[in-house]
Order: C-alpha cells, then sequence, then structure tokens
C-alpha cells in the first residue's frame, strides 16, 4: 500500500514507529527481558540505591529492586493505560461528534454544549479531582482519562463531518434514499477516518503523559506497582545523588511520548488525501 | 396534450429560504421557486430553461425531495409528495431520481464504483446479493462501462467515466422520471454528442421521462420535446419546443433566445435591446417580475401579476399582452 | 490587412509538473493586425490561456518559454527586459480582462480603490518608471475613471466606485473590468474567456459593449473561448487550436463558411444543430506529457496517414489570408 511506503520513506515517522515498536516489544516480553523480574514485587533493601552498572544496567531505586526490569513491566502498565483510555474516548467522542455535526438541531447544541463544559476545565485538574475521588488503582486512572479526553474526539469529528455535510456526494446519497445513520457510518465516517487515525495516534502520547502525571501526584495504582510517574516521585527525595532513579523513567516517558507523536506527524504526512489521488483531477 | 395522466404535476409550488441578519434573525424571503404550475407527459423530454437565479435548479431538487416545497403541490405517479417528510417521501420518490451536474462528484470517493452502483439497491429492496450483482452489471452494459470498473475507485477512471458510472446509479432502481440538472454544463461542444446521445439510448432502453434543465438553448432546442421559460422563480412561458423558439410570445423569452449567437447568421449583438441586469431576487418587483426591463410594461404590469394563460395553439404564456 | 501589431512565431511552453513535463504549446505562431479582434477558439486543454498568458508574460514558475519571435508594436518582447516590460508594455500597452471577474478582484477593497490603483502606475498621463502621484494628475484620473465607467454603460458611477467587488453582480463586475483594461489606453486587450461565467443575455450585452468599445479605439483584441458562437459574434479573425497546436487561421468568413481542416470541419459538425444527427468527435485529447508526435490531431483525424503521424506540418496558405497547419487541408475552389 502506498501509505506504508510513504511512511516508510519519512525518517521521523520510522523512528517513531521504531521507539513504539520497541514499547510494545518490551511490554510483551518484559518476563524474559527483564534481569530481575522478582523485582517488580519484592525488596532487597540491601541493594538499594546503586548506580549503573553491569549488575543492574539502569542502577536500583530505594526499595532496592532493579530499574531495568521495573521498567519494562512498567511498560505493560503504559500501554494497558494509554490503549484503554484511548480507545474508550475515541468510542464515546466520534459517536458524539458524528450526531452532533451530522443534525443542525437542539440535540446538536446540547452535546457540544456538554463536550465544552468538559473542555473547559483543564484536563489535568480534572482528572486529578476524578482520581482522587476514587482512589489510587489502575482503573481509576483510565477512567479519569477517558472521562476528560473524549471531548477532543468529539470536536474533531464535528468539525469535520459539519464541513463533510455539503459536499455532493454526502447531498448524493441522501438524495438517494440513505438513513442518516448509514451516510454517517459508510459515508462520513470513512471521509475523517485520516484525521481520526492521526489524532488517535498523537491522542495516545497524551494519555501516557497524564498518565504519568497522576502517578507522579501518587493517585496512580499503589507501589509496588511500577508505575514510570510514581517511580519519578519517588526519586524526588533521593536527587541529585541518585541521578539514574529519576532519568531512567523520565527518558522513557520522554521517549514513548515523541514517539507517538512522530508517528501520527509522519501518519498526516503519508495520509494527506491531495498525495494519494493522482492523476485523474480534472 | 396528451391522453394519458401526467407522470409529473405541479401546482403553485413555492420554495422559500429564509434571509438571516448578522444576529441570526430572520429579515426576509428568497423565494427561489415563486408559484410554479407544470405539468410532465410520460416518456416526454421538458426542457427547464432560464438564467441564473431564475429558480430552475431549486425547482428541480424541491421535486426531488431534497429542499422542501412550502407551498404547492407535487404529484407523482398520482401520489403526492410535495408536503411529505424526505423519510415519508422516500418511498414514493423511488422512481424520481436526481443527477447532479457533475455525476462523477456524486460519487463517495472513498468507495469502490460496484459498490456505490449497489447502493441503491441495498436501500431500497431487499435483493440478493447475488441478484443486485446482475443487474449492476446490465445497467454498467447499457451505460458503455466494462466490468472492470467495479473494483475502481472513481478517482482512478476519467471524468467521462465517471458521469456515466453517476449516470448508472440513476438508473439501478429503474426510475421512471430523471431530472437532470445541466448535464452538458462545461462539456466541450465534442464531448457534449457523446453525453447527449447517452442520455437519448438510456431514455429509450429504459422508458424514461426527463425534465431537462439546462441554461444552454442550443441543446435544449435539439432534445427537448416541450420547453419551459422560467425567470425569477416563475414560469413565463410553456410550449412545444419548436413553437417557442419560432415564434416566442413573452417578451423575456423573446430576449433570451435573441442573445443566442447563430453561427453562420446575423450576429445578433447587433440587434441585442434586452439592458439591465435581473433585479435582486430578494427585492422582486411587483406584479410582473420583468416588467422592469420589459419595453413593453405598463401600470396594469405593476398592479397585477399575469398568469399563465392558455393560448390557442395549446402554448401558455404570462404576459397581460400576449395573444 | 493592417500591419501587424502582434506577431508570434513558433512559441513553445513547457511547464514542469509532478508526472513529467507537459508540452503545453508546440511551435504556435500567429499575426494579429492592428485594430482587429481575433479569437482564439478551442477546446479545454488546448492551449489558449497558457498563449494569452504567454503573450502577457504571465506565466506561473514552473514554465519555461521558447520560441522564435514574439513581437509586439515593433518590440520583440522575449528580448524585453523584464522591468521595462513590466513597466511599459504589460498592464499598459497589452492589458487583461480575466474569465473571473470575481477573484480577479480584492475583495477588501473597494472599487475605486482598485481602479486608481490602475491609473496610478498605468495611467496614460503616467511616465513609465514614474513613482509620484501628483495631486492633478490625481484629479485627472478619477475624471478619466468616471468617463470610462460610463463608457461601459454602468449606471452612477460615483456611487459605484465606492462599492465593494461582492456588491456587483457578474456583468456589473466584468464591466469593471473592461473599464480597467481600457484606461491605460492599450494597443492590445487579451479578453480570457470573458463572457463563459456570463448568462446568455448579459453576455450579448457584454460583447456588443466589447466590440463597440475597441473599434471606435482603435485597440486590438485577443479573445480566447471554447465558444463558437461567441467568437462569430465578435471576431473579424479566428485561430483554432488542439492540444497546445494552432491548426487554422482566417477570417471569420472563411473560418466558418469554408473551413479546411478536418478538426475545424468536425467541431463545426458538432455544433448542435437541428438538421442533423448528434456528432460528437470521437477519442479524448492527448495528454500534454507524452502527446502525440506529428500532428497532434491525428488519432482522431479521419484523414491522418504518415506525414501526419510523423510531423507537425509546416504552415501553409492555400487561400488568400488563410494559413492552415496540415497535411491534407480541404481547398474549396467555388465560393460559398
Amino acid at each position: 500500500m502506498s501509505v506504508l511506503r510513504r511512511l516508510l520513506r519519512d525518517r521521523s515517522a520510522l523512528l517513531g514507529l521504531v521507539i513504539i515498536a520497541v514499547l510494545v516489544l518490551a511490554a510483551v516480553f518484559a518476563s524474559p527481558l527483564a534481569t530481575f523480574p522478582q523485582d517488580v514485587s519484592t525488596y532487597h533493601v540491601a541493594n538499594r540505591l546503586l548506580p549503573p552498572g553491569s549488575t543492574f544496567w539502569f542502577g536500583t531505586d530505594r526499595m532496592g529492586g532493579d530499574i531495568y526490569s521495573r521498567l519494562l513491566f512498567g511498560a505493560r502498565l503504559t500501554i494497558v493505560i494509554a490503549v484503554v483510555a484511548t480507545s474508550l474516548s475515541v468510542l464515546i467522542g466520534v459517536p458524539v461528534g458524528l450526531v452532533a455535526g451530522y443534525y443542525t438541531n437542539r440535540i446538536s447544541d446540547l452535546l457540544m454544549r456538554v463536550s465544552d463544559v468538559f473542555l473547559a476545565v483543564p484536563q489535568i485538574v480534572l482528572a486529578i479531582a476524578i482520581a482522587q475521588t476514587l482512589g489510587p488503582a489502575i482503573q481509576n486512572v483510565i477512567l479519569a482519562l477517558s472521562v476528560t479526553y473524549w471531548p477532543f474526539w468529539a470536536r474533531l469529528v464535528y468539525a469535520e463531518t459539519r464541513s463533510l455535510r455539503n459536499e455532493v456526494f454526502i447531498e448524493a446519497a441522501v438524495a438517494l434514499g440513505a438513513s442518516p445513520a448509514r451516510v454517517m457510518v459508510l459515508h462520513v465516517l470513512p471521509s475523517i477516518a485520516s484525521s481520526l487515525i492521526v489524532r488517535t495516534t498523537i491522542g495516545m502520547g497524551g494519555a501516557i503523559l497524564v498518565a504519568a502525571a497522576l502517578g507522579f501526584l501518587g493517585l496512580g495504582p499503589p507501589p509496588p506497582t511500577p508505575e514510570w510517574g510514581r517511580m519519578i516521585a519517588e526519586s524526588r527525595a533521593f536527587l541529585p545523588q541518585a541521578w539514574w532513579y529519576a532519568t531512567a523513567p523520565g527518558m522513557a516517558i520522554l521517549l514513548v511520548v515523541m514517539g507517538f507523536n512522530l508517528l501520527g506527524d509522519g501518519l498526516r504526512d503519508a495520509l494527506d488525501p491531495r498525495l494519494r489521488r493522482g492523476g485523474n483531477e480534472r | 396534450m396528451t391522453d394519458a395522466a401526467p407522470i409529473l404535476e405541479l401546482r403553485a409550488v413555492e420554495t422559500r429560504f429564509p434571509l438571516r441578519n448578522a444576529w441570526g434573525r430572520q429579515t426576509d424571503w428568497l423565494r427561489a421557486v415563486d408559484g410554479v404550475s407544470l405539468s410532465v407527459a410520460r416518456g416526454e423530454i421538458l426542457g427547464v430553461v432560464g438564467e441564473s437565479g431564475c429558480g430552475k435548479t431549486t425547482l428541480g431538487k424541491t421535486i426531488a425531495g431534497i429542499h422542501r416545497a412550502s407551498a404547492g403541490d407535487i404529484s407523482f405517479e398520482g401520489n403526492e409528495i410535495g408536503g411529505l417528510s424526505p423519510t415519508a417521501g422516500r418511498a414514493l420518490r423511488r422512481r424520481l431520481q436526481y443527477c447532479y451536474q457533475d455525476p462523477g462528484a456524486s460519487l463517495d470517493p472513498h468507495w469502490k464504483i460496484g459498490r456505490a452502483l449497489e447502493e441503491p439497491l441495498v436501500i431500497h429492496t431487499k435483493m440478493a446479493a447475488g441478484e443486485r450483482r446482475a443487474r449492476v452489471r446490465a445497467v454498467l452494459a447499457a451505460v458503455g462501462l466494462p466490468e472492470t470498473h467495479l473494483d475502481l475507485y472513481a478517482h482512478e477512471i476519467s471524468g467521462g467515466q465517471q458521469r456515466r458510472v453517476g449516470l448508472a446509479r440513476i438508473l439501478m432502481l429503474r426510475p421512471s422520471l430523471v431530472i437532470l440538472d445541466e448535464p452538458t454544463s462545461g462539456l466541450d461542444v465534442s464531448v457534449q454528442a457523446t453525453v447527449l446521445r447517452l442520455l437519448l439510448e438510456s431514455r429509450a432502453r429504459f422508458d424514461l421521462t426527463y425534465l431537462f434543465i439546462s441554461h444552454d438553448l442550443a441543446v435544449v432546442r435539439l432534445i427537448a420535446h416541450r420547453i419551459a421559460v422560467m425567470y425569477l422563480g416563475k414560469v413565463v412561458e410553456t410550449g412545444a419546443t419548436e413553437a417557442v423558439f419560432g415564434a416566442p410570445r413573452h417578451p423575456y423569452t423573446q430576449s433570451l433566445l435573441a442573445a443566442v449567437p447563430v453561427v453562420g447568421g446575423a450576429r445578433v449583438t447587433e440587434t441585442f435591446w434586452l439592458e439591465g441586469e435581473p433585479p435582486s431576487p430578494t427585492n422582486l418587483p411587483t406584479g410582473c417580475h420583468f416588467r422592469t426591463r420589459c419595453p413593453r410594461a405598463e401600470a396594469r404590469c405593476a398592479a397585477e401579476a399575469p398568469a399563465l394563460r392558455v393560448l390557442a395553439d395549446g402554448r401558455r404564456v404570462a404576459c397581460h399582452f400576449a395573444e | 490587412m493592417n500591419a501587424e501589431l502582434l506577431s508570434v512565431r513558433d512559441l513553445s511552453v513547457e511547464f514542469t509538473t509532478e508526472g513529467g513535463v507537459a508540452r503545453v504549446l508546440d511551435a504556435v505562431s500567429l499575426a494579429l493586425p492592428a485594430g482587429e479582434i481575433m479569437g482564439l477558439v478551442g477546446e479545454s486543454g488546448c492551449g489558449k490561456t497558457t498563449l494569452a498568458r504567454a503573450i502577457l508574460g504571465a506565466l506561473p514558475a514552473n514554465a519555461r518559454m521558447s520560441g522564435t519571435a514574439l513581437r509586439f508594436d515593433g518590440r520583440d518582447l522575449l528580448a524585453l527586459d523584464p522591468r521595462v516590460a513590466a513597466d511599459e508594455v504589460r498592464g499598459r500597452a497589452i492589458t487583461f480582462v480575466p474569465q473571473d471577474p470575481f477573484s480577479s478582484f480584492n475583495p477588501l477593497f473597494t472599487v475605486g480603490d482598485q481602479i486608481s490603483e490602475v491609473l496610478r502606475w498605468k495611467s496614460p498621463d503616467c511616465p513609465p518608471g514614474e513613482r509620484i502621484y501628483a495631486r492633478s494628475r490625481r484629479r485627472s484620473d478619477r475624471a478619466r475613471a468616471l468617463a470610462m465607467l460610463r463608457a461601459v454603460q454602468l449606471p452612477d458611477p460615483e456611487r459605484l466606485l465606492t462599492k465593494y467587488p461582492h456588491e456587483l453582480s457578474g456583468g456589473q463586475r466584468q464591466r469593471v473590468m473592461i473599464a480597467m483594461a481600457l484606461l491605460p489606453e492599450p494597443k492590445l486587450v487579451i479578453a480570457d474567456e470573458p463572457t463563459t461565467a456570463l448568462d446568455v443575455t448579459i453576455q450579448a450585452q457584454i460583447l456588443k459593449l466589447l466590440r463597440g468599445l475597441a473599434n471606435e479605439r482603435g485597440v486590438s483584441v485577443l479573445f480566447t473561448t471554447h465558444d463558437l458562437g461567441t467568437a462569430w459574434e465578435i471576431c473579424d479573425r479566428v485561430t483554432v487550436m488542439y492540444a497546445g497546436q494552432a491548426l487554422e487561421t482566417a477570417p471569420i468568413g472563411s473560418f466558418f463558411r469554408r473551413p479546411m481542416v478536418p478538426y475545424t470541419r468536425l467541431l463545426l459538425d458538432s455544433l448542435p444543430s437541428r438538421d442533423a444527427a448528434l456528432r460528437g468527435i470521437p477519442g479524448e485529447v492527448p495528454s500534454l506529457i507524452a502527446p502525440p508526435p506529428g500532428c497532434r490531431f491525428a488519432p482522431r483525424c479521419p484523414l491522418a496517414d504518415g506525414p501526419c503521424r510523423a510531423s507537425h506540418p509546416p504552415p501553409t496558405e492555400p487561400a488568400p489570408d488563410h494559413q492552415v497547419r496540415c497535411h491534407h487541408p480541404r481547398i474549396e475552389t467555388v465560393p460559398a
């Protein structure tokens, strides 16, 4: 497929793809890849705060756990949070946007006002409030993220649907007798699919960032779960001497978010419809 | 004129659009179609002509149900379809199709052509997949396209072929009346003949009636049996094509025909007398809409809007002075 | 025949596009005598707009022009310094009336502002290269503008100057465009499909106006159109083009009554007519990136043979004042 080829030719997109592939591999193969898989939940206080070396590649944390291994298991958490939270947001936001964009009645106004309300509050603040209320657990983090994230997709889909409504082929489908549901799902959705894919990719990066922030504030899954944000929070008391303690998870977050952004940008260029159409425009 | 009942009949149809000011409050109406009555006999080609702003496209879309008529009756094959909502009218309108000026643009760029052609059948019938495909193949052959096109996307075929596909899609449901909106507009003269021939062949093969909306008088003269001339939302003259072209009775029709160049004949611009521009459709003159430019206008024309009267030879003219 | 105002010889233009090099014009030659209206007729893709822009000097950046001569009013435009061309020729001796008047106007400025912009730099009272706009000249320019707006039959010119382009109708905009094209007192006006977007009754008015003004002021007009009827109405002489090649040039009488080149005859035959069946020209216009080597109409021409496919025929003049580029022109000896 030419889209894939175009994507692979873009070097920064390729880098993003590689980073995410590494993330996925790290998560899937955390057990075999980890040097001390048991350190996810056991303590070896004797080994605490050792700098990076031949046994402990990224050093150890305050409980003596191998940071490298904990990072790998943390990757699993990261992916689960990113994928589930983003999927939920998409599943809520896209239908809302479609309906609001297709119709021009009070329902459509209502839907957009609701999403505006959610957008008016800074996402982090709202997520904190929800996580605080519900307690530290991975499912609460996912819930908090989904609830604050879906309006972004709703708004994107709303804008695109609105402008697409005036296209001749949409009007023709309506004139042919297609029901609104049919038009929305079979005609509008495929046309906006590419921007949706781009936004979702970048959105995953954003979700990871917010999840890390929640973890940093102590609102994420409780210890000893190797959540990256929490690891950074724990390291604060030991900086700047135990520099490796914050650097490893920090770099991990940085690279993963950057990876999603690069891939998203690359997808946006590769999926550009103008490049796709080719010669027969008259 | 015909002994059978007309396939389409319009009585005092009006289509109005609200005009809103900057605050969204409605200030006035735009009377795109301002009281049109006509009838179309089964099997004929009725040409609807007029210049921009005359309302012919809005009329076509109103009949097709894309716009809702604000007043008046539209009856199609004996059924009233004017005031119905799009959903209620859908079943009754199945045999009434609207063909866009650029039928290629009416195709979804993300759908394969085969799927786009099956769509009308999926929406309106309960045909099995095999039956649908058979009919798609039959209609595709009828418009002169190869079966290989079924797996292509719209942008992978030429503009002329897209046009045929668009027409084929409309023919899928075996309509009895097709509204053609400017089918030859923008086409080169050498391509025009091909499109017209396709339309005539399709009409013969599928027993179609056409409402042929166009601003190209030369083409309409060639292909239409009867014509209706519109000006600012009203029909000003109808009649058999040759009769109207040969001896137009309404002053607007006379000026319209006088403006069309005839290659090899006298230069029309030397003697062209119509001046000025049509008034804005939001600010229509009282009485007869044409009176502001008509050389024969009198006081009566401002006071009283002329009705479409039947003349001796079956012609209808909306002018106080036509005989 | 009057002296030649414009002489184009073997002009070729190529565009570099993503798909390759498109040879949009192929050795086009034409000659326009002073005071005449010449029509450039052809279907889509024939190159008439490109030719108009090449003469005007307004080709896009990816175009490359080459030719033997492009002489206007005794000067070689190909050799001219671009600054001199911009000051003295473009917009002054040669002006332009575009197809779509709406997009040629700046929507943010009034009509009056845009007309005075033209006069500021290109008024006949303004020497080329002059940078100062004297107050006395402003007054005389305004008078000039009002007189011209009256000449194009626009009512109430003073009020019109204060209006914005979207407040005018299509016909009115086109009249203003014509006025702006005539204000610098040009010798040649290039009109690119000026009535295509207009209704037929407005078109009749504009054509009458344009021909009247051109004849009255002795201005030559190069008029491109795809509508043969329009060419018949306004032109003294017609050149027909196909896929970048100019095939036939003749005064309108000979062109329409005794066409010699097969393409012209087929084109005239495909005009809708009651007496004949519907006739088109089968086939499609060739791609300009890989055009046929010889005459570009050969693939669709009923008379084409070996020499036609091998080489583009040189210009010949089988009848007085009737030039063709065809290996098989049909010459009628009996006067029509």
